[in-house]
């Protein structure tokens, strides 16, 4: 990181820094109220220059994504036209048929959906059992136990593809949706934000009673762990759904048969012809990318939410 | 709740219809479930996660240290024990200091300015904002679609013929750009896509930290007069240096595991292995791929330089953490 520019000494005139400041700290009046201004001060109304820059960093995230739906809907031969175009076209219908055309696309989307399914779902029961051992039972262990798996997750288990190819080869499992499923049955981040949800939402008092009331640890689990970690377990999933759909180099490796592809690595099959029909590709894009883009409208709060508090608590 | 209702029927009205309670063998059957229960539970339910991450995540990682000392092919059966062959032969290839530099290069150029970007933004979002979801959402869209996506997006945008990036460049004046073929622009067209997915995620993650910091802070130094830029520098970067750290980890992970713009910027074919025809934008994972499963499955090499990497990862991630912490105690 660079040092920061500003070490202007903090003594420089503060209206000359910013006039709207000036202004408020000029209000007339009591103590009290000029307290209460300069408390606005600090959380001021943002001025036109913070929405406008807001709506530039906005353009630049969805602009590539709609430029994408602009050249689907298109034939090639309009990528070619100065200037080039910016509003969708109607050969939309045309190119999605010729990408289920050119490669079993229906199959690569169908594939990805069993993949992203299972894997979401084994990793938010596993990571919910987990980490509801983590943050409310106890054992022998728990700490460093915990601290093993925080660690692991920062390790780059991308890194072992060869080992996990040879082993895939052993099992017979090359080339069949399990070899992309079985490595991502667990994750270490889902542990670890599972065990901390818990330990805050969890009420170490209702546990104890339902032990009073006979019951067993799974049924513990299963009657009021899990119930009360669905907030998280939707955050969990919505991230685990997505790094599964989008996943890339390991599907490429393991996955060798058109029939078999997942979404992604149909993508690049359709990119990497000789001739590259960019309308095509780009339909292709597209398609693969609107079922996420109707997970993140229906539950991009959640993920923002999760990211957030991955953030604090990590 | 409802556990208390149903439960007075008991986990062991499950375990045998028999069972009375005056019995003295029952009893001592309960409570040896119940103790059995309490001790095992714990471990049972961890096993799962720790069993398929050893098998999956952990096992091959560590056995590519042992793979990587024999000339190890998918082709052959017969396994000749190297020893350091494979790193010796890796060290002498220019073709991996290439991939190294390449990767380097790639990682500074998407991640200093991306989390500086990500910083900023992260302040904004901490005003009062109207429609403040609103304009998370908007951060968070890049980050949704999949890398493979971004980089056909991008590789369309950056064409030397049709690109838009070209178009405003000529229109500006400026000259049309060959991003593909040199060696800079190649790697800043990657950058790019790297840091458009990734900004608006950091900045989320920022601003969760900025979050935390209490108020009292910034109007201590509001009072003293420092501007928003200087509370931003002096007091929120200061105050989140965690995070900071965390995020450029993080990153640097991310960045130096490159593989998917690269190849789909390469036009996914042949040229998408060697990253561009003269390698100018070949990152390691592209050269680990190249030789593990492009070029005659040449595993023992190809562990070597997953194990290299991980070395690189290692020692990168260890200096970035090194100099963050100077940057503390230098404030």
């Amino acid at each position: 990181m660079t040092r920061p520019a500003t070490v202007a000494a903090p003594t420089s005139s503060p209206a000359s820094a910013d006039p709207r400041r000036a202004g408020r700290t000029a209000l007339p009046g009591r103590p009290a109220r000029r307290a209460r201004a300069r408390m606005r001060a600090l959380r001021e109304q943002p001025g036109r220059l913070v929405y406008l820059t807001l709506v530039g960093v906005l353009f630049f995230s969805g602009f590539p994504l709609y430029y994408s739906f602009v050249v689907a809907s298109r034939d090639n031969s309009a990528l070619a036209q100065v200037p080039p175009p910016v509003l969708p076209g109607a050969n939309l219908v045309e190119n999605v048929e010729r990408v289920f055309a050119t490669v079993p696309f229906g199959t690569a989307l169908w594939n990805s959906a069993v993949v992203s399914a299972t894997v979401t779902a084994s990793v938010v029961f596993f990571s919910t059992l987990a980490g509801f051992a983590f943050a409310k039972l106890e054992f022998k262990g728990a700490k460093a136990l915990l601290v093993t798996v925080v660690a692991t997750m920062m390790v780059p288990v991308q890194l072992g593809v060869i080992p996990l190819f040879m082993l895939m080869i052993e099992l017979e499992w090359t080339d069949t949706l399990w070899a992309v499923i079985a490595p991502g049955l667990v994750s270490a981040f889902g542990v670890f934000f599972m065990t901390q949800y818990l330990r805050g939402a969890l009420p170490g008092s209702l546990i104890e009673s339902a032990r009073m009331d006979g019951a067993s640890t799974f049924r513990i689990f299963w009657q009021i762990v899990m119930p009360a970690a669905r907030p998280a377990a939707v955050v969990l999933g919505v991230l685990t759904f997505l790094t599964s759909w989008n996943d890339y180099l390991w599907p490429l490796i393991v996955l060798s048969s058109p029939e078999r592809q997942t979404v992604q690595v149909a993508l690049s099959t359709l990119s990497g012809g000789y001739v590259t029909d960019q309308s095509l590709v780009l339909t292709g894009t597209m398609l693969a990318t609107l079922p996420l883009l109707a997970v993140f409208a229906l539950l991009g709060k959640y993920m923002i939410s999760g990211i957030m508090q991955g953030a604090v608590k990590g | 709740m409802t556990i208390a209702a149903k439960s007075t029927a008991g986990p062991t009205g499950r375990s045998s219809p028999t069972r009375s309670p005056g019995r003295p063998e029952g009893r001592r059957f309960q409570q040896l479930r119940y103790r059995l229960d309490l001790k095992a539970s714990p471990y049972l339910y961890i096993a799962p996660f720790f069993a398929l991450f050893a098998t999956f995540g952990l096992f091959p990682l560590a056995y590519t240290a042992w793979v990587s000392t024999h000339d190890w092919s998918l082709l052959s059966d017969e396994h000749v024990f190297l020893g350091l062959g494979n790193y010796r032969t890796l060290l002498s290839d220019p073709y991996f200091w290439n991939a190294l530099g390449n990767t380097l290069s790639i990682l500074l150029l998407a991640t200093v300015p991306q989390l500086l970007a990500a910083l900023l933004l992260a302040h904004l979002l901490t005003l009062r904002l109207r429609g403040q979801t609103f304009w998370r959402m908007g951060m968070l869209l890049p980050n949704v679609a999949s890398v493979v996506a971004v980089a056909v997006i991008f590789s369309q945008l950056f064409g030397r013929d049709f690109g838009l990036v070209n178009w405003v460049l000529e229109s500006l004046g400026a000259g049309r750009i060959d991003w593909q073929s040199g060696s800079a622009t190649s790697h800043i067209a990657i950058a790019v896509m790297v840091a458009w997915k990734w900004t608006g995620y950091n900045a989320l993650i920022f601003l969760a930290a900025m979050q935390a910091v209490p108020r009292e802070v910034y109007e201590a130094a509001h009072l003293d007069g420092a501007s928003r830029m200087q509370q931003l520098f002096h007091v929120t970067v200061p105050m989140i240096r965690p995070t900071i750290v965390f995020t450029v980890i993080v990153s640097t992970i991310y960045g130096l595991q490159i593989f998917a713009e690269p190849q789909l910027f390469g036009g996914g074919g042949p040229n998408g292995v060697t990253g561009g025809a003269s390698r100018q934008f070949q990152t390691l994972t592209l050269y680990l791929y190249e030789h593990g499963f492009n070029r005659g499955f040449a595993f023992g090499y190809a562990s070597a330089v997953a194990w290299t990497m991980f070395l690189v990862i290692v020692i990168i991630a260890l200096l970035n953490y090194l100099f963050l912490r100077r940057i503390r105690s230098d404030s």
